[in-house]
């Protein structure tokens, strides 16, 4: 228990050090699929983090009492749950934006880094240190989505947040705002990421020799 | 009588008149899963193994496999189960509202339960899957049995269960287990197309001279978006398909 990392630790690592999406490579469908805009892109975050924070709550409270084989199980169930909840306010309160989700927000059950985490952190640590990996890491998966939907939505449409940030005279790269232009804005932010990586560590080898 | 009003409405498109609309509709729903609307490529489900087993053609054929089998058997359990429970005004918990005396004019909708009965499903299904397979297949087994229990994580049958749920909501136009089944077998053939398709690419690309930090995912994900460009030229094929079994029967 004692070589676990703190609350602090924890809440820091999700932010950038291990980045859900940039470092981990975790939750992928709903990076590519809603971040056409930015307007979609932070619902889902919130939902994310909502249904994230709250499941590591659950289970760490019960964590003494899961048994290992029936642990995955019960991890899905206690996600469904939450995700249904996050689903039918969507639908009374945002019902425009729970139409251009559409099937991406009961695929929070399936996103990877829910269950990673609830696996790593909470399932065997105490509700603080859960909190805190739950908000930290909701951070940075907010981060990088909105990293992505800025790129796309300012090429794909001019715009950001539905302002219009490039003059009317842009030709608004249509590709950018479909399948193709998630696929591409994602390959060469990664890239762009692992790079600063590297040339942080060659400065700091620099430094240090 | 709600329930034999929903009845009629769900037989009246699969009629004896209704045969060859449904093939052809048949035929539409299998092009449009695996190759205009691929789950991959256009509705992004299923990138984790898209990106974790496409390092060879082989392994990657498997997973596709090992995919097709699980979202035909997680598809078929999912509607009987939306059909006869879950949809609105599905004709078991309305049998069960009328016997314990409910007001004859409630509307009788559990698909708050859903997506709770969807991933205990899957996650079972798979299990049995997994079972069923090592005893009584065993070369099966020893081909696709490490990808099944990743399968359980896996968008695309959920993603597909979500899709016949959405097929089912109406009751004027509900979807019959063909074109449920149809749709879980042609999304599953769409990403074993794209997989195999990513693992060939990757293969060859070992032997290129990529730049330092976009090896791995990133050069993967830029491959994978000039292959949804391709694969975006397949717009409009259903309607030419449409347009020629039409003439066909027409003529």
């Amino acid at each position: 228990m004692q070589d676990q990392p703190t609350a602090l630790e924890r809440f820091i690592n999700g932010i950038l050090p291990e980045n859900p999406v940039y470092r981990q490579l975790l939750g992928m469908c709903p990076t590519l699929a809603v971040t056409g805009g930015m307007k979609p892109a932070i619902t889902m975050a919130g939902a994310t983090a909502f249904v994230l924070i709250l499941a590591n709550i659950i289970i760490s409270l019960i964590r003494g009492l899961l048994k290992p084989h029936l642990r995955i199980l019960v991890f899905t169930l206690t996600i469904a749950t939450f995700v249904t909840i996050v689903d039918r306010f969507l639908a009374a309160y945002l019902y425009e934006m729970s139409k251009e989700l559409g099937p991406y927000v009961p695929l929070i059950i399936v996103n990877c880094l829910i269950i990673s985490r609830v696996e790593i952190c909470a399932s065997k640590q105490s509700v603080r240190v859960a909190v805190a990996d739950g908000v930290g890491m909701s951070l940075g998966f907010a981060l990088a989505l909105a990293s992505i939907a800025t790129v796309r939505e300012i090429l794909g449409s001019g715009t950001w947040f539905g302002l219009q940030v490039l003059g009317e005279g842009w030709p608004a790269w249509g590709i950018m705002v479909l399948p193709p232009g998630a696929f591409l804005t994602l390959g060469l932010l990664l890239g762009g990421a692992e790079w600063y990586g590297q040339w942080r560590s060659r400065r700091r080898a620099r430094a240090g020799g | 009588m709600v329930r034999a009003v929903a009845l009629a409405q769900a037989s009246q498109g699969r009629g004896i008149g209704g045969g060859m609309e449904t093939l052809s509709s048949i035929i539409l729903i299998f092009i449009s899963a695996a190759l205009i609307n691929n789950f991959v490529l256009h509705y992004f489900v299923g990138i984790c193994p898209f990106l974790g087993v496409s390092k060879r053609v082989d392994t990657a054929f498997g997973m596709g496999l090992a995919v097709i089998f699980v979202i035909t058997i997680a598809s078929f359990l999912s509607w009987t189960f939306t059909y006869f429970i879950l949809r609105p005004e599905a004709p078991i918990p309305v049998w069960v509202w009328r016997v314990v005396g409910g007001s004859p004019d409630t509307t009788v909708d559990l698909s708050v339960l859903s997506y709770i009965m969807y991933i205990f499903v899957i996650a079972s299904s798979v299990q049995f899957v997994e079972m069923y397979v090592r005893k009584f297949f065993q070369p099966l087994y020893d081909s696709f049995g490490v990808f099944l229990p990743l399968i359980t994580t896996n968008c695309a049958i959920l993603f597909a269960c979500l899709e016949i749920m959405k097929h089912l909501q109406d009751p004027t136009r509900l979807w019959g287990l063909g074109e449920a089944l149809t749709l879980a077998i042609g999304g599953g053939v769409g990403f074993t197309i794209a997989i195999s398709l990513m693992a060939g690419i990757r293969a060859e690309l070992d032997l290129c001279d990529v730049p330092r930090s976009l090896k791995g995912a990133g050069i993967a994900l830029i491959v994978a978006g000039i292959m949804a460009m391709a694969f975006m030229g397949f717009t409009g094929v259903d309607r030419g398909v449409e347009r020629a079994i039409t003439a066909l029967v027409g003529g």
